[in-house]
């Protein structure tokens, strides 16, 4: 009795992905078999390989973060070369390479890459969908202030924002401003004050509670 | 139609630049909407292998990639929200020439 595609929450069903696979879906999988098939790889390293790009999520980035915020030394570091301070921390980021952008009371830096959807996943785990629409890709280079606004960030003209568009090589993490009254704060209650969304400069760091 | 030959940008922070407007077909990573536009060299980096061979399965020329930054006056013109906000992106040298 489908008459509506809605379930008891008031939400859509997701369509059930029961069509036949698609040319690309095809490809991927006659190339996976293959390799496993010739000895490159195993289902092992495959699967493994799943399980830790999964394991990797927005609290890395913010313990980078942190220890920026407590570690003036760590922090030139970064800027200086963030994937290498990544490593220090103890992160496998693979062949990530990092630049790290950081928001001071004058600057506000907000990331996106408007030919694709690259993003430090190898830090920060798998982005969001809405950093993947051609919504967020299109118009953020285009009108930013109005952009962040609609995330509930709406910045003092007396700011100057900088758009990075991750075009080539690069990835790119915001480094937020240290919220006020977090002197007291250790490294990973720090942490915890840092947001996804902080990182990519569509929000700021949490005020303590 | 033969591309013209690759002239690669040597160029240090600060330097004025211009983002090269040619429209050659393939796999390009200059965003359409700066191709033309003028900025200046944030920093440079690379080498990085050329991403319009990569992209083929072909060896990747080095090249070096600089970060352009551009005020959105110069991207926008009078649609900018603020001239003054800036917009930086990755830029290979051969797409670049001094301004």
């Amino acid at each position: 009795m489908p008459h509506d595609h809605l379930s008891p929450s008031g939400h859509p069903y997701r369509a059930d992905n029961d069509m036949p696979l698609t040319y690309w879906q095809c490809m991927e999988i006659a190339m996976r078999e293959l390799l496993i098939e010739k000895g490159v790889t195993t289902t092992a390293e495959i699967a493994a390989q799943i399980d830790a790009m999964d394991a990797r999520s927005p609290a890395d980035g913010a313990r980078v973060v942190a220890r920026a915020w407590c570690d003036p030394a760590f922090r030139q570091r970064l800027l200086a070369d963030a994937s290498a301070a990544s490593r220090e921390l103890g992160f496998d980021i693979g062949a990530l390479r990092l630049i790290a952008v950081e928001n001071t009371q004058d600057v506000h830096n907000v990331i996106v890459c408007t030919l694709c959807s690259c993003y430090p996943r190898n830090l920060l785990g798998l982005s969001p969908d809405w950093y993947k629409s051609r919504e967020y890709r299109s118009r953020v280079v285009v009108e930013p202030r109005r952009v962040l606004a609609e995330f509930g960030l709406t910045l003092p003209d007396t700011t100057t924002i900088r758009v990075h568009d991750s075009t080539a090589d690069m990835r790119y993490i915001v480094i937020p401003a240290r919220p006020a009254g977090t002197e007291g704060l250790d490294e990973t209650a720090l942490a915890a004050l840092v947001t996804r969304d902080s990182m990519i400069g569509t929000g700021l760091a949490r005020s303590p509670a | 139609m033969a591309r013209p030959p690759l002239q690669v940008l040597d160029a240090a922070p600060g330097a004025p630049v211009r983002v090269r407007s040619f429209q050659p077909p393939g796999h390009i990573r200059t965003p359409h909407y700066l191709r033309g536009k003028c900025g200046v060299i944030e920093r440079r980096l690379g080498p990085f292998g050329n991403p319009e061979q990569l992209a083929y399965g072909l060896p990747g020329d080095p090249l070096p990639l600089y970060r352009v930054r551009f005020t959105m006056a110069e991207v926008w013109g009078g649609k900018a929200e603020r001239p003054d906000d800036t917009l930086d992106a990755e830029i290979y040298g051969h797409w670049l020439e001094p301004a």
